[in-house]
């Protein structure tokens, strides 16, 4: 199908993207498109004006910074997944990566299209929550940082607030003892992921000393299980450990998605098996 | 020398089924509208148009050659290549991105040119599967379209000209040296006949070859 009408402005800075933003309540950013443009086609989403911010040089960097990386939004999946640090510094980022979509899809979807759209089986919101990560904001009234742990508030909702836009992600400097992964089970054809798993464990002399553990796809938003760290904070990194708290994923009172893919029980089981296996990899077993 | 869209009077007989099919569609949509609309539609009809159908300029280079146009910002780089360009060799399979029929490198790189505006490559380049193949009729095809003749990497062939561009790039970034990894990085492309162990022979023959894709 072919959009509804629309307006387009290409803007040169952040500055200018946040006025026209300002100016036009009913416009959206666009900056890979790969999530915005289907849903104009289908008609879900109307904007009057799409504001491009994919070649604002200040939104595509990525730097080391305070022992950490901080990634521009318009970064596109490819641009992550070929950093050399990032590769070497959390290798969830650089497995979830490169299992979004395809290589096309990779070339031109960017992280903060991703995030700011929160689908609820994206990749990337359950690494970034797995590693702690900061969501960094500017709008009407100014810069400021979100925790990615308030940051996907629901069913593709987030903290953003209106008129304003995601800038970059800050990923923490990770501890000596660090090791993250991310194991999903796809969805064929889109390859969204029906159950993704994200860890990041820190692991001194053979004890698990912190450990985060989320979720995509299981739920309306990614979500870090609270369980599943608490059952491995405190124990030592060996099999038992892995299986009892892989057990513990998705209960309580979580709601779980239910589709033509798969049932609430399917899910649920899928959670603990993909925790199981993110965490064997983490742990190095 | 720069090119705008094609003279359709001088291929007439190439056009004629996609001018017939475009005028019967308008006149199918004009004999459903009541007539009130049609005769105030007519009044105004072109300052309407024109403000309805804002245009934006863009420049883009399509196969080495450079083109201005005035294009809607709603137009898919896909439907700007196959409607106004008459490039029909980039194909609509699912329009979602899904399929990878649409598949045309944007300055190198592979890309779904069914999931991006075409106002949003202004000053960028664009090569289509028309862009490959050396010009004029006796010009040597890619080695890639070799490729995939001599292992017969098609049966309807529908999804061949994004199959052979997204090879293209499989080859260029080194994602071709095992049949499991190019079967990986081939995923984007969906061949319905099943295609798919020739056309992995046939990317593994030009890798093995070493042939400068």
């Amino acid at each position: 199908m072919i959009p509804q009408k629309v307006d387009y402005k290409r803007a040169g800075s952040v500055a200018e993207a946040l006025s026209l933003l300002s100016a036009n309540p009913d416009a959206k950013i666009l900056a890979g498109g790969h999530s915005l443009i289907p849903a104009m086609k289908l008609r879900l989403n109307s904007p009057s004006l799409l504001i491009d911010i994919a070649r604002i040089s200040e939104l595509r960097f990525i730097h080391e910074q305070d022992g950490g990386v901080k990634i521009g939004a318009a970064s596109t999946h490819h641009d992550i997944v070929s950093n050399a640090t990032i590769r070497e510094l959390y290798p969830a980022m650089a497995e979830a990566g490169e299992l979004i979509g395809d290589t096309q899809v990779r070339n031109v979807g960017t992280i903060g299209g991703s995030i700011a759209h929160a689908d609820p089986s994206a990749d990337w919101p359950a690494v970034l929550l797995a590693l702690g990560a900061t969501i960094n904001v500017e709008g009407p009234a100014g810069a400021h940082d979100i925790p990615a742990s308030e940051f996907f508030t629901g069913f593709f909702s987030t903290a953003l607030e209106e008129g304003e836009i995601v800038t970059a992600i800050t990923l923490p400097a990770p501890s000596a003892a660090h090791q993250s992964a991310y194991k999903k089970f796809m969805q064929p054809a889109s390859r969204f992921a029906i159950v993704g798993c994200a860890v990041a464990i820190v692991a001194d002399g053979g004890t698990i000393t912190d450990a985060k553990v989320a979720f995509t796809g299981v739920s309306d938003a990614a979500f870090l299980d609270e369980a599943v760290a608490a059952a491995l904070i405190g124990q030592p990194a060996i099999p038992e450990t892995i299986e009892a708290a892989a057990n513990a994923a998705a209960e309580g009172d979580i709601h779980i998605n239910e589709d033509h893919f798969a049932s609430q029980a399917y899910r649920k089981h899928l959670a603990k098996v993909y925790a199981k296996r993110a965490l064997v990899e983490a742990c190095g077993l | 020398m720069q090119h705008n869209e094609p003279d359709r009077n001088n291929n007439a007989g190439q056009e004629a089924r996609r001018d017939f099919l475009k005028q019967s569609t308008l006149l199918t949509a004009l004999s459903l509208t009541p007539s009130v609309v049609v005769q105030a539609a007519e009044k105004h009809l072109d300052e309407k148009a024109a403000a309805y159908f804002e245009q934006v300029t863009l420049k883009l280079t399509i196969n080495g050659k450079p083109y201005t146009l005035s294009v809607e910002p709603r137009v898919t780089l896909l439907d700007l290549l196959r409607e106004r360009l008459n490039l029909t060799g980039t194909k609509k399979g699912c329009d979602y991105g899904q399929c990878g029929a649409c598949t045309v490198h944007i300055d190198g790189r592979r890309t779904l040119s069914c999931l991006t505006f075409a106002v949003m490559h202004e000053g960028q380049a664009v090569t289509t599967i028309e862009g490959l193949a050396e010009a004029g009729p006796q010009g040597k095809l890619h080695p890639v379209q070799e490729a995939f003749i001599r292992h017969d990497g098609f049966q309807c062939g529908y999804c061949t000209p994004g199959q052979i561009m997204s090879a293209i790039g499989c080859l260029r970034e080194d994602r071709a040296n095992s049949p499991d990894e190019i079967r990986e990085y081939m995923s984007g492309n969906i061949c319905r006949c099943g295609a798919y162990n020739n056309i992995v022979d046939a990317i593994a023959e030009v890798k093995k070859g070493g042939q400068k894709v």
